[in-house]
């Protein structure tokens, strides 16, 4: 409250400074209209501003001198010398209650009746001899405040936003240059004092919002008695601090919701009694800082809004069809209200129906970057919700490049950021949707709205989860996700603003010029429309289709036990027949011979004693199992609903298919089980060993191939991966043979010998195993 | 009596603006580009601290944009913003020695809108052109 007598007295004083000129004229000259109206229009602020503070005598003294000053303009009173002395007298004493509220002095005289009583035509009483001094008397105060010019503080304004790009400028060129503690501290100091120096200018820029409630407990109480309505008006959170400038944008929409709320919201007194709600009605304004938002809201207990008869005004003007009014949301109905020309007031009346609709309150709001919500139930009552940023100018961004332009969104509208690649993308038509975390949102491409070519390829896309601040959620994918930063933000040109993508513009830390996305702005242009049911059928579409590639193929078999078995059909190579004969135990394991392999059997415990077997021969890309099995039933694709295994084994679980449980084969067991004996079809290691050696055919060969190698003889033109030569041999030209072992017959070995004692069984082992597992195979 | 105007070339003529309603002029160096505003808007460019609005003089009269040659800028504040309108080239300031004359004839395509008298400088006759209808660009004035 002291903020604004402040501001009224500075005001008075003001005007009361600028009336002198005008009051000395007017003496002269008291049939001068302008003067007459210069001054008639002084009292009659003077007693409108009095309304607000408790200020009975100024009201009283102001009201007077209106009064007759009314008299002589509409010409039913003559402006005669008389009258003039005792306007000026109740002009200067309004003065020196002006001065006295300021400087907490009593004033001289108590006594305005003879003042008053003067204006109505009785001589005049000498004034108290207090009268006598000018009005700006010594005040033991010194003067708190000053009035400043808007456009020498917006000088300052854009003086500090300079700074701080010069600033920021300045912090990147450190950055780059070589590091000097001095220059950073110094540095440091400039940084702070600009922070300061910005602080202290935001500040000035700041006004309390009490600003904009002050004037509404008078215009509820004359709208209210115009109206012959009751009503009650709290107000809450006058201390919330603006900037100026969106003070003065949303003083006349607030107006207007006001308005709207005594006028069509809160019924008569009699229709409340009716409806069991207390005479007088209730409308609350309330203002509160939430993050970097101001939200201010309206809200009464009056009749509420009727989103069916709002539906029915948009039906007959043609506005909507009766498929779209079907399905609207309850929240889209209320919204209606925003529409331009739509009205359910039964007659425009002269408060709120002047043409300035909800439509322009909208639109006023979201210039300033702010939303219009709007709540209500019927007969309960209307809540209206303006959210404003909390400063014009400085706002936190994220800045961003679409088609190698940098661009910055407002922070305030982001969600998240994501790469293209852990999404899922669906294309629906023309549209694409995006699925975060299960949450399906519309994909707007950045570069293609734009009209520009990306200069990222789709997959490397970067994606921004917007909110924009009432609106629905939505992703933009960008060519790159840069840095966040404070920005200083200018409004753009109409020209620019025209396009209807961008929020204003600002200047980058090297002096280019950067535009500021606006988040709803680009949702309108995308047309991103879609109704949340709509989006939900479209998709169920697609979900379905997606669901159908998850089925796996599988080949279904009995067992030779007779059980019901089923095996992934892409791992089977082959189905064939092999003779009895074929099969044997061996070496701890069930084999079958094929060809000139031999498999690891599983499926069966033994063999048959005569006849054919039928197998699977299972492949993992590398090695072969086969797998004994009594006939083929079909081959499937169904999805896998799997009921896993109590403990690990030949089988992973059971599945229902076709009403019948199915044992599924486990190929990853099975590999890891029989993987040691499986036969590896890929090349071998080759060993050479020298003809017509006894010694070497008998005794070694039988260990060099259960170590896996392949035994050829080592003749000319034999390559090999080890050639294993007596110590006496020479090895036949040209053998290109990856290693040359040597073996002695003697124990012992002189000093200067790398052979092996043939009967080292250790180090021949280790030899030939070492060249096995590094060497690969020739071929 | 005389006004102080500024001579510069667009479109192959040679116009006269007041100088009066011209802050400055300047040589571009950069523009960066406004997708999707109004078709006579080049771009963006920085001046100092401050961001102008640039203006292709030629899409502003709506004859065809063949590629502003010339880099010269007449910085122009209008309503709050600040706009640099391209030209060919800027001649020079001189003092009017008469005060503008009306148009006696149509100019031509687009100069109309924009065209507001004739000026007589010694032996040359100039166009004399409003910046602030030039800068509005011809959608504004399609009524």
């Amino acid at each position: 409250m002291d903020e604004l007598l402040n501001d009224f007295i500075a005001e008075t004083r003001d005007m009361a400074q600028a009336l002198s000129g005008a009051i000395v004229a007017w003496e002269t000259a008291p049939g001068d209209r302008e003067r007459l109206a210069e001054i008639f229009r002084f009292v009659h602020t003077v007693k409108g501003n009095c309304g607000f503070f408790d200020l009975p005598r100024l009201e009283k003294l102001s009201h007077a001198a209106e009064g007759a000053l009314a008299e002589v303009r509409a010409g039913t009173r003559s402006a005669d010398t008389a009258l003039v002395d005792a306007v000026l007298a109740v002009i200067d004493r309004i003065g020196e209650l002006v001065q006295a509220l300021e400087t907490g002095e009593a004033v001289a005289s108590e006594d305005d009746e003879p003042l008053i009583a003067a204006l109505s035509g009785t001589p005049i009483v000498p004034a108290a001899p207090g009268a006598e001094d000018p009005p700006e008397s010594e005040a033991k105060k010194a003067i708190r405040s000053i009035r400043l010019s808007v456009d020498l503080l917006d000088r300052m304004m854009n003086a500090v936003s300079d700074a701080v790009l010069a600033r920021n400028e300045l912090a990147r060129r450190l950055r780059d240059a070589p590091r000097d503690i001095a220059v950073e501290a110094a540095f440091e100091r400039v940084s702070a004092c600009i922070a300061e120096i910005r602080d202290g200018i935001t500040r000035t820029r700041m006004q309390r919002i009490d600003s904009l409630f002050a004037g509404l407990p008078r215009m509820v109480r004359d709208l209210a008695a115009e109206l012959g309505k009751q009503v009650r008006l709290e107000v809450d959170g006058g201390d919330v601090e603006l900037d100026r400038e969106m003070i003065e944008m949303i003083r006349d929409p607030l107006t207007h919701i006001v308005r709207n709320a005594i006028d069509h919201g809160i019924e008569s007194a009699e229709a409340r009694a009716a409806a069991g709600k207390k005479a007088v009605g209730t409308l609350k304004v309330s203002a509160r800082q939430t993050g970097n938002q101001i939200s201010i809201e309206v809200a009464d207990d009056g009749r509420g809004i009727d989103g069916e008869a709002l539906v029915r005004s948009a039906r007959s003007a043609g506005l909507l069809s009766a498929e779209q009014a079907e399905r609207l949301s309850p929240a889209q109905k209320l919204a209606l209200i925003f529409t331009p020309s739509l009205s359910t007031a039964e007659k425009v009346t002269a408060i709120s129906g002047r043409g300035v609709g909800m439509d322009v309150v909208r639109a006023n709001i979201e210039r300033i970057g702010g939303v219009v919500d709007v709540d209500s139930r019927p007969k309960q009552g209307v809540r209206l919700c303006l959210r404003v940023p909390l400063t014009l100018t400085i706002i936190p961004a994220l800045t961003i490049s679409a088609g190698g332009q940098v661009f910055a969104v407002p922070r305030s509208a982001i969600d998240e950021i994501l790469r293209v690649g852990a999404i899922r993308i669906d294309t629906v038509g023309a549209a694409e949707i995006a699925t975060i975390r299960g949450r399906r949102v519309p994909l707007v491409g950045l570069a293609t709205l734009l009209g520009v070519a990306a200069d990222v390829a789709d997959e490397n896309q970067r994606i921004v989860l917007l909110k924009p601040a009432g609106g629905d959620a939505y992703a933009l994918a960008v060519d790159a996700v840069h840095d966040h930063e404070e920005l200083v933000v200018k409004p753009a040109a109409p020209a620019v603003m025209a396009a209807g993508l961008y929020a204003g513009t600002t200047l980058a830390d090297d002096g280019s010029p950067i535009l500021l996305l606006d988040p709803s702005g680009i949702a309108k242009r995308a047309g991103i429309t879609l109704a949340e049911s709509e989006l939900h059928q479209v998709l169920r579409d697609t979900t379905e289709e997606a669901e159908a590639e998850r089925e796996t193929s599988l080949l279904l078999f009995r067992t030779l036990a007779g059980g019901r078995c089923a095996v992934p059909v892409m791992l089977v190579e082959r189905i064939e027949d092999v003779p009895a004969g074929a099969i044997s135990f061996g070496a701890g394991k069930l084999r079958v011979a094929i060809g000139d392999r031999i498999l690891p059997l599983a499926g069966c415990d033994a063999a048959p004693a005569e006849g054919k077997l039928r197998i699977l021969r299972l492949t993992d890309g590398i090695s072969e199992i086969a797998y004994g099995f009594a006939e083929v039933i079909d081959i499937r694709a169904v999805p896998l609903d799997l009921h896993p295994a109590a403990a690990p084994g030949e089988v992973a679980g059971v599945a229902l298919i076709d009403d019948v449980q199915v044992e599924l084969l486990d190929p990853h067991w099975l590999f890891a089980a029989q993987g040691d004996a499986a036969s590896e079809t890929g090349a071998q290691p080759v060993c050479a060993l020298p003809e017509g050696d006894p010694w070497m055919e008998s005794m070694l060969r039988p260990l060099v191939e259960s170590l896996g190698y392949r035994v050829v003889a080592a003749r000319e033109g034999v390559a090999a991966d080890i050639l294993i030569l007596s110590e006496e041999g020479e090895a036949p030209s040209p053998v290109k043979a990856g290693q040359v072992v040597r073996l002695r017959a003697r124990r012992d070995a002189s000093a200067s010998d790398d052979s092996i004692y043939r009967y080292d069984r250790a180090a021949l082992i280790g030899a030939l195993s070492r060249r096995a597992a590094n060497g690969g195979g020739h071929d | 009596m005389t006004e102080l105007l500024l001579i510069a070339r667009l479109g192959g003529r040679r116009i006269a603006f007041p100088a009066s309603s011209i802050e400055a002029v300047v040589e571009l160096e950069g523009i960066t580009p406004a997708p999707c505003a109004a078709p006579h808007v080049a771009g963006l460019a920085a001046l100092r601290s401050r961001v102008l609005t640039v203006i292709d003089g030629l899409a502003a009269l709506d004859l065809s944009r063949a590629g502003a040659e010339g880099r010269d800028a007449v910085v122009i504040p209008c309503e709050g913003h600040t706009y640099a309108l391209l030209v060919e080239e800027v001649e020079d300031v001189i003092a009017a020695d008469a005060p503008a004359a009306p148009l006696a004839a149509p100019v031509g395509a687009g100069w109309d809108r924009v065209a507001i008298g004739t000026v007589e400088i010694g032996a040359d006759l100039f166009l004399l052109v409003d910046p602030y209808l030039l800068i509005a660009g011809p959608a504004a004035n399609a009524a």
